[in-house]
């Protein structure tokens, strides 16, 4: 027990800010998640055939090639790409991004393909009469999206959407090829200086099992709330 | 696009290919016997049993795949005791403690696709079953078993893809399955997006053959 | 700039931390996971022979150098993506990967070497001392036909992307089971656990692993240089170009040299070689 103490001797404090980091992570990648379920829902849900496949081929390619190789081309292709645009605009100095915001990113790519089939099913079951009923109270588009679809899209969403939340935690533990500090690689760092793999990672699976708990009580209030009048 | 290198590297990527569906089928099969042993236990009346299979079934989904393999191949292989017993010809070897992680892991997941599956069966079919005097046993076996396999086809075809994108995390333990060679041909060429097609490509197509396979079983087993 | 460009710029700038590049400051890059060559302090900071010998060439080079860490799959890349500026993590000068980099003169030779753990058949196997397989000749010869025999059957661990993993699998001792894996400490684990029946690193990041954690790894064989175990570890740079970075990246090259040869002069190498692997190892 005292490999876990807080402080020089014990990895008790890198592994608590390992897990906070896990949960910065998998937090920024659902968001990022949502800002491209955002973009690519109402892609899938169009009436034009081309934006349908825009939308399908995300969905379809992120969903079905595993998580290791997506993550690998972003870190490895990543940084070209983006170097490569900012070149366009004249900027050929090197850029840095930061291990955060590239894990994330990555994290949040494959949390969204995910998202945006939840989104679309959750839209999809809403009455057809909501959408006309909004249409005819004669309020802008963008009201009638935010005030009544919305938040009944949600609803139907969110016991989906706890489901892309236990992904996208558990995929985080896959960023360590980008140097990202969160709980597998703090495992790993630790199980390889004390040579004691069984502990660190047995442990590192407490530490998931933990988060998983909290977020499945989390979300059970999320629930609650939103279904309130059902 | 480097259009040579997609074509020099696509029969390496085949033949890794391979490993990954033995990987695959193996430990579908053994995670479906065990999903269903499972199951069966969760839905048994004493709870210390069902609670077990709940522990099993919360542990295996709430933690990462990755922290599964490496608990089964770098922490069991550290455990001195273990090296001396006849479990180590087994666990000595990568493709096993693979096989072991992935069952155990499927097996979870379905065992919660067949109890869900189980537990929406109409009673109206027990009781009809019950009422023309066949035996408990026989229904189950006979009656409700067949009808949680069908019901739970669509959900067990998403996790079979989820269980061949798993293989990938062969790779961490020294297998060359298909992304352990696909990292390997990026590590020495540098050109990550030619090499990410081909073998992503060679994924989706087991995706799409997967898809509908499960496709064709529905329609075949389905009642009406 | 339209608005468009103006907005695309915002986003690139807001999600980005853009690093200067200025030419006297540079980063280092190692992996921190190779002792004695590279590794780091329980604190977690960079330590080991590459990490004093970088320190002591910038200060010739009167550069502000920062070392960072890099998994060592993805060294290369690192390099070429511009997270740091020069390589020094144990990395061999070979043709190989002079085709997409850039190497320094040699600073130290690292020799490797088969190992396995006491009581293995391989213990007291009958070849040379040393084999360098660039000079070649009958004795050489002769020695790998024994280590082909030796070996035959047997399962040999070794990191992924290093010399030593194309040396076994260039037919040099015949058709070896490889298993490759991401770091040295993953090879000393299955060696010891006995996964692994042998295996191949530098010789002093065994003897270091047998010193650190008391298992009975022992040297078995000769130990090897030259072929595909290149010629010495150099300080690996991004090739030179006609473009600011490559001018810059060979003006770095040329300062390299320079501070290599003055280190080496002062005896600086020598010391730090001692300290670290116990013999003087430098080139």
């Amino acid at each position: 027990m005292e490999l876990l103490a807080f402080g020089k001797t014990g990895w008790g404090d890198e592994l608590f800010y390992a897990t906070l980091m896990t949960i910065a992570v998998s937090v920024t990648a659902m968001l990022v998640g949502f800002i491209f379920a955002l973009i690519f829902t109402p892609l899938k849900l169009s009436k034009y055939k081309s934006l349908n496949l825009i939308g399908n081929f995300y969905t379809t390619v992120i969903r079905g090639v595993p998580e290791l190789l997506v993550i690998y081309l972003f870190f490895f292709g990543g940084s070209g790409a983006i170097m490569y645009v900012a070149s366009i605009f004249g900027y050929f100095e090197y850029i840095e991004i930061n291990a955060f915001i590239t894990g994330s990113v990555a994290i949040g790519i494959i949390s969204g393909a995910y998202s945006t089939e939840v989104f679309r099913g959750a839209i999809q079951s809403i009455d057809k009469g909501q959408f006309e009923a909004a249409k005819v109270l004669g309020v802008s588009k963008f009201a009638q999206f935010y005030k009544i679809i919305l938040p009944q899209m949600l609803r139907l969403a969110i016991p989906n959407l706890s489901n892309v939340w236990q992904i996208t935690l558990k995929d985080t533990s896959l960023i360590s090829v980008t140097g990202l500090v969160e709980i597998m690689r703090q495992s790993y760092i630790a199980a390889g200086s004390t040579r004691d793999p069984l502990f660190f990672y047995s442990f590192a699976a407490v530490l998931y099992l933990l988060l998983t708990y909290l977020s499945m009580k989390l979300i059970n209030r999320l629930e609650a709330k939103y279904s309130r009048g059902y | 696009m480097d259009f040579d290198l997609m074509i020099t590297s696509f029969p390496k990527l085949l033949g890794a290919t391979v490993i990954t569906l033995k990987l695959l089928s193996v430990s579908l099969i053994v995670g479906m016997f065990l999903g269903l042993f499972f199951a069966i236990l969760r839905m048994n009346k004493n709870m210390f049993i069902n609670q077990f299979a709940y522990g099993y079934s919360y542990v295996f989904r709430g933690t990462p795949l990755l922290v599964q393999i490496f608990i089964i191949y770098f922490g069991l292989g550290q455990i001195e005791y273990l090296r001396s017993t006849f479990l180590w010809v087994i666990l000595k070897e990568p493709y096993w403690c693979a096989i072991i992680a992935f069952a155990l892991n499927t097996g979870a997941y379905t065992s919660e696709i067949l109890r869900s599956a189980f537990q929406t069966i109409k009673p109206g079919i027990i009781e009809a079953g019950k009422s023309l005097g066949i035996s408990n046993k026989i229904i189950f076996y006979k009656i409700q078993i067949p009808i949680a396999i069908r019901q739970s086809l669509p959900a067990y075809g998403n996790e079979i893809i989820l269980m061949m994108k798993g293989t990938s995390l062969a790779s961490t333990v020294t297998l060359m399955d298909l992304t352990g060679v696909a990292k390997y041909i990026i590590s020495t060429t540098f050109k990550p997006i030619e090499v990410f097609i081909v073998a992503g490509g060679i994924y989706l197509f087991m995706t799409f053959l997967i898809h509908n396979l499960i496709k064709y079983l529905e329609k075949k087993y389905s009642f009406q | 700039m339209n608005i468009f460009k103006k907005t695309i710029l915002t986003v690139l700038a807001s999600l980005l931390i853009i690093g200067n590049v200025y030419a006297d400051k540079i980063k280092i890059g190692t992996e921190g996971a190779y002792p004695p060559w590279n590794s780091k302090d329980a604190s977690g900071a960079l330590i080991g022979f590459e990490v004093e010998l970088a320190n002591e060439l910038c200060a010739i080079m009167k550069r502000e150098c920062t070392i960072v860490e890099q998994d060592w799959d993805g060294m290369i890349p690192a390099l070429l993506m511009r997270k740091f500026d020069a390589i020094m993590a144990g990395m061999s000068i070979t043709a190989e990967r002079q085709k997409t980099i850039t190497f320094s003169q040699g600073y130290a030779d690292e020799v490797a070497s088969l190992a396995v753990m006491k009581g293995s058949s391989l213990e007291g196997i009958d070849t040379p001392e040393g084999v360098n397989l660039t000079l070649g000749g009958s004795a050489v010869k002769k020695a790998l036909k024994t280590l082909t025999g030796a070996l035959a059957g047997k399962t040999v661990c070794t990191q992924t992307g290093t010399i030593h993993q194309n040396f076994l699998e260039s037919g040099d001792v015949g058709s070896v089971k490889v298993r490759t894996y991401k770091t040295q400490d993953e090879v000393n684990l299955d060696l010891t656990s006995g996964r692994c029946d042998v295996a191949l690193a530098a010789a002093v990041a065994f003897t270091d692993y047998a010193d650190k954690s008391g298992k009975p790894v022992t040297l078995v064989g000769p130990t090897f240089s030259g072929g595909a175990f290149g010629n010495g570890v150099g300080v690996g740079i991004r090739q030179g170009g006609d473009d600011a970075i490559g001018t810059r990246d060979a003006k770095l090259l040329k300062d390299f040299n320079k501070a290599i040869n003055t280190a080496r002069k002062k005896g600086i190498i020598s010391k730090l070689a001692i300290k670290h692997f116990g013999f003087d190892a430098s080139m």
